[in-house]
């Protein structure tokens, strides 16, 4: 569900698509330098893995369900740049190939969805792992707290592009209640799918999970094998 | 995939619009959908003007009519949001059909509607004559960073083969009679999720040696046709144009 052509007025839609540029030109930089020559195809594969854990539904209750956003996954298992360009990857692609999402309102997007979502997302992270036990549940539970609260922080940034350019005179604490009620539910589901996938990676393969990457001494030989399941 | 490097949204025809460079597309969609959403939404006729373009455009690239309309489900989220808005904004009430409706509610209902489909639109025909690589080689020629469009290639390339690996999962969740009705039963689900995960990577590591072992020093050599024709930039930015002069005037009608 993404911003589509006209929501948003021009000015600001201009305004956040070059905010965005900026903010996808810095993490590009800091991927080539963390992954080096591997960048093009590990962040490709990584982007293309956001794109279909999005297409994968969950259950949520009596038989509805969700999907995922992925934004604190990715961060979290690729790190904060990476992930956050491959969210944006994602957004590029779902609006120029599926036309979801206007080609305008791109910018507000990928604020909304990788700088928020995905490199805020982060730092609600690091900052819950902080006050946690350094275990590797603490990385579980902080990144499924922080995928819940991701996505309220990134409907509080609709709420904040809808106040400075939303078209109509709705009443701005109506739209705010809505926004955060909804996406309060929606990141419950978030919270729980994230937590339970960084869980299933880091018993196989804890040296691939970023935000665990302390607990796991870097000599230590990765284990081999993927885990069995179709 | 296909050899043409097809995709859901594609339309295989033989059509200028086809054979237009898709740097001068995606330049001619972004400037197109900037001045719709920056047209006053009282002036009614020009929304009418830029589905006649759209409809021309489309004519031309002979795309059946009603090939956009499935797409437009996309905005039914923000369509939702348009229908509630007469009633729940606020400021001067007029009588509809015996209902107090929000005049300001109803202009922006409209503008939501009106901008949003036009956008669909306009997404349809450019992803419906663009393949895949000719997307990924326009964003390089519009300047975006190397490493990003790099990336949107390599994703682009490898989003079926992962797609695939996440129904065979999905199969074989099913096949094992797994129906989960409520969230505290989603754990398989999440272990798919991590074991594609870790497909993907390893993938992406393999790939990466494949391409080292080839000669690959972190980028890929420059491929696709040379120089653009001015002729196509002109033919494709007289869309824009056209769709600029109708916003002035549309400003001017206003005064």
């Amino acid at each position: 569900m993404h911003i589509p052509d006209g929501f948003i007025n021009a000015p600001v839609s201009i305004a956040a698509g070059a905010a965005s540029l900026g903010a996808l030109a810095a993490s590009a930089r800091r991927v080539s330098e963390e992954l080096a020559e591997r960048a093009a195809p590990l962040a490709g594969l990584v982007a293309a893995f956001v794109f279909a854990a999005q297409m994968l539904n969950f259950p949520v209750a009596a038989g509805t369900s969700g999907h995922l956003l992925g934004g604190v996954l990715a961060a979290v298992l690729v790190g904060p740049w990476t992930g956050a360009i491959c969210i944006a990857l994602v957004l590029f692609v779902q609006a120029l190939v599926f036309a979801d999402g206007g080609l305008s309102a791109l910018g507000l997007n990928v604020v909304n969805m990788a700088v928020i979502g995905a490199l805020g997302g982060y730092v609600v992270f690091r900052a819950l792992r902080g006050a946690l036990p350094r275990t590797r549940s603490g990385v579980v539970v902080a990144s499924g707290v922080a995928a819940g609260i991701s996505v309220v922080l990134a409907a509080i940034g609709f709420w904040v592009e809808y106040a400075l350019g939303g078209t109509v005179g709705v009443d701005l604490g109506t739209v705010f209640g809505a926004m955060v009620g909804v996406h309060l539910l929606i990141g419950i589901g978030e919270g729980v799918i994230t937590a339970l996938t960084v869980g299933a990676v880091m018993s196989v393969r804890p040296d691939l999970v970023h935000g665990a990457r302390d607990l796991v001494p870097s000599a230590a030989p990765a284990r081999s094998g993927a885990p069995s399941g179709g | 995939m296909s050899g043409a490097h097809a995709h859901a949204l594609y339309y295989h025809e033989h059509s200028p619009v086809h054979r237009a460079p898709a740097a001068c597309k995606l330049a001619a969609h972004l400037a197109f959908v900037l001045i719709v959403v920056a047209t006053p939404r009282e002036a009614v006729w020009a929304f009418g003007a830029y589905a006649v373009l759209l409809v021309l455009v489309g004519s031309l690239a002979r795309l059946p009519l009603g090939f956009a309309l499935p797409r437009l489900a996309v905005e039914l989220p923000f369509v939702a949001f348009a229908l509630i808005l007469p009633f729940i904004a606020s400021g001067e009430r007029i009588e509809v059909g015996g209902l107090a409706l929000s005049r300001d509610g109803l202009w922006g209902a409209w503008n939501i509607l009106a901008k949003g489909t036009l956008g669909v639109g306009a997404s349809v025909i450019v992803a419906a004559t663009t393949t895949l690589p000719e997307l990924v080689h326009g964003l390089e020629r519009l300047r975006l960073p190397r490493v990003f469009t790099q990336m949107a290639a390599f994703m682009v390339r490898y989003l079926d083969v992962i797609a695939d690996e996440l129904r065979r999962m999905r199969l074989a969740r099913t096949a094992r009679a797994y129906d989960p009705r409520w969230l505290w039963q989603a754990r398989a689900i999440a272990a798919s999720a991590g074991a594609l995960f870790i497909r993907s990577f390893e993938r992406g590591e393999r790939v990466w040696l494949a391409m080292v072992s080839r000669g690959y020093e972190g980028s890929m050599p420059a491929v696709g046709p040379g120089a653009i024709e001015a002729r196509w930039w002109v033919a494709s930015l007289a869309v824009p144009g056209a769709a600029g002069v109708v916003c002035v005037l549309a400003w001017i009608g206003l005064r």
